[in-house]
């Protein structure tokens, strides 16, 4: 029997019942999209996530209050405020005696809060930094200047603005020198931070907030005298493992620590925070991809009725062949052969419109939320969408097929 | 001259929600090659299981049968479809063809199953559609066909394998009886061509066209003999 003859049989059968060969059909192209759609839409946002973790740069070391394991998040990212994290650990990280890997470095607080300019109010992520900040974390200065050492903790009452922030308040007006309100403070601006590729959810970035001086947003707005977090820059990649020996041992005497199970600070990289994140995108990535393989599921039953109905209409058929010659094991294949056709087919219609609507989707997202969202479709998900269909097709036609291929030959013509 | 179907004491048993019914028992002859048997009787008589068992679409329950020289009781379900492929052509009363399938794809399907499968195939189809006289409805599709137009296209089917027997089963039944009388002409030429017949029939009219007839009642055997007064099909003469 040549191989082509059941996928001729089975192209005219479908053919014969086309709307309910298009239901069948329709189960297992819903299923199947579903996947692409889901395996492209994973993929793309876990690439926004992970480009902006790239984008802060691969050599730095971040220094967290809160003990925490390696691989899950950090407790502050649970919501709670740890203020075991103060400036004087900041100035013994950034000392070459303790921690020779270190360039330099800058120490952070954050907050939300409203700035006003000209009676508008808008909402902002209030970052307090050192004047190191730029170069840790790549910003450039667009116009004006940034701060300077001194002004790290004399209270000086100036902000960086980021390029979105800028936009809200001033529009196309030039900031420079123009006073801004915060907590009914005013605020002198003197630098625009040029906007940075790596924008939008996820970690922080300079384009949505305003920058001031440490001491001032500690004092001044936020009134306390903890730092949310800190960033070392390492002079080079591969000293980044002995960098983090060197942080935590420093830590340690800072916080008269003997062992390292009591830490009361955890010490990341970002590499090792891209792992975590591409540890959680994955797991919310095999999730949904489990959602979607359930469809997947019910189209396969959909296939199994029709099939076994299939195998009932045709009864005389299986008995004719039997009569000509065909063996149960060719009938078997071609009963598995047809179910196979079927969600191959519906398997390649699903992969088209699950790119179209992956292509859509990103299309949108970039437009009209203005992400930098690329349309991911890997040839991964491709292969195994037509894998899995046709294995679908093969296992939901397993029983069916055996129906036909037991039939006796004498009583299947006999059917009326 | 060699036996081509020899049964001792066949017999078929059929279980149905406990209740066990005999439609054919004791059965014993012999079929040598080349033979024209009538299997007679009326229905209910068993000529049907008989077929279907002499045909291997069906297992006896009791007593031997040899085909070819060979005892067939233990084959397996493979052997059984090899021989049904090489062996054997069947001819049904309900022709059987496949819907939406080209006459010529009906006829080569039992070459389909061939083992042997070769790419003259082509021609061995066109070979048994000249031989019924379908060869200009090759590319028809069978339900385009008149009745008795299917019924040939199922002769060539049957034939296209070049088997030891052809199992005709009621097969002018459903016809007219112009295209009845081109039927049973048909299967007279092929055995005049050497291959052997077995038809099965209830009409005395048509059995007559054999050569040797079987008349069964109850599931046994009561008349086995050769025909005397043989009938011959003759385009334009009716079947009654």
């Amino acid at each position: 029997m040549r191989v082509l003859d059941p996928v001729k049989i089975s192209y005219r059968n479908l053919m014969a019942n086309k709307f309910r060969s298009f239901l069948t059909i329709l189960g297992i192209v819903i299923g199947v999209g579903a996947v692409i759609v889901i395996m492209a839409v994973g993929q793309s946002a876990q690439a926004l996530i992970l480009d902006q973790i790239k984008g802060i740069g691969s050599n730095l070391v971040g220094v967290l209050p809160g003990a925490s394991d390696e691989k899950g998040p950090p407790a502050q990212a649970m919501g709670i405020i740890i203020t075991t994290l103060k400036y004087d650990d900041f100035l013994a990280l950034t000392d070459k005696k303790n921690v020779p890997e270190v360039e330099l470095g800058s120490a952070y607080v954050q907050g939300t809060q409203t700035a006003t300019y000209k009676g508008n109010d808008f909402s902002i992520a209030l970052m307090g930094v050192t004047h190191h900040y730029v170069d840790v974390e790549n910003v450039e200065i667009e116009k004006g200047r940034f701060f300077t050492p001194d002004e790290d903790m004399n209270l000086s009452r100036i902000v960086v603005l980021g390029a979105t922030t800028k936009t809200d308040l001033f529009g196309t007006d030039d900031p420079i020198n123009k006073k801004i309100k915060i907590k009914n403070e005013n605020f002198t601006v003197v630098g625009v931070a040029k906007e940075k590729s790596s924008s939008g959810f996820g970690v922080s970035g300079p384009n949505e907030s305003i920058m001031m001086p440490l001491r001032t947003a500690q004092k001044i707005i936020l009134g306390i005298d903890h730092l949310s977090f800190l960033r070392l820059k390492i002079g080079n990649v591969d000293e980044i493992a002995s960098a983090k020996e060197n942080v935590s041992r420093t830590m340690r005497i800072q916080h008269d620590i003997k062992t390292s199970a009591d830490d009361d600070f955890s010490v990341r990289d970002t590499a090792s925070a891209l792992n975590m994140l591409t540890n959680i995108t994955d797991v919310l990535r095999y999730f949904l991809l489990a959602v979607g393989s359930i469809s997947l599921i019910v189209g396969g039953v959909g296939i199994m009725n029709i099939m076994l109905i299939a195998v009932h209409q045709r009864i005389r058929e299986v008995g004719l062949r039997k009569a000509v010659g065909a063996k149960n094991s060719t009938i078997m294949l071609q009963f598995l052969i047809e179910s196979a056709t079927i969600t191959l087919v519906g398997g390649l219609i699903g992969i088209i419109l699950g790119i179209l609507t992956a292509l859509l989707i990103s299309v949108i997202i970039t437009n009209f939320f203005g992400y930098d969202w690329k349309f991911i479709v890997s040839i991964e998900s491709v292969m195994i969408a037509v894998s899995v269909s046709v294995a679908i097709g093969f296992i939901f036609g397993i029983y069916p097929a055996r129906i036909a291929a037991k039939i006796s030959p004498m009583e299947a013509l006999r059917y009326e | 001259m060699s036996n081509l179907i020899q049964v001792k004491n066949l017999c078929k048993t059929y279980e149905s929600e406990g209740v066990s019914t005999r439609a054919v028992c004791g059965v014993s002859f012999e079929i040598a090659k080349g033979e024209f048997v009538s299997i007679m009787g009326p229905s209910g008589s068993g000529k049907s299981t008989l077929m279907q068992m002499l045909g291997f679409l069906d297992r006896s329950s009791e007593g031997d049968y040899f085909f070819d020289g060979r005892n067939t009781n233990n084959f397996s379900d493979d052997e059984l479809a090899e021989i049904r492929n090489e062996k054997i052509g069947f001819v049904f009363q309900t022709f059987n063809l496949l819907p939406r399938t080209t006459v010529f794809e009906n006829v080569e399907l039992p070459l389909l199953y061939d083992k042997k499968f070769s790419e003259n195939n082509t021609e061995k189809v066109l070979q048994a559609l000249r031989s019924v006289g379908m060869e200009h409805r090759k590319d028809y599709f069978s339900n385009q066909l008149s009745g008795g137009e299917r019924q040939r296209v199922a002769i060539a089917r049957a034939l296209v394998n070049d088997p030891s027997v052809i199992f005709a089963d009621e097969p002018t039944g459903n016809l007219d009886s112009k295209s009845g009388t081109q039927v049973m002409k048909i299967l007279q030429k092929l055995n005049d061509e050497g291959h052997t017949v077995i038809l099965v029939t209830h009409e005395t009219f048509t059995a007559e066209h054999g050569k040797r007839i079987i008349k069964m009642v109850d599931g046994s055997i009561v008349l086995d003999q050769p025909i005397i007064n043989r009938r011959f099909a003759v385009d334009g003469e009716l079947l009654k």
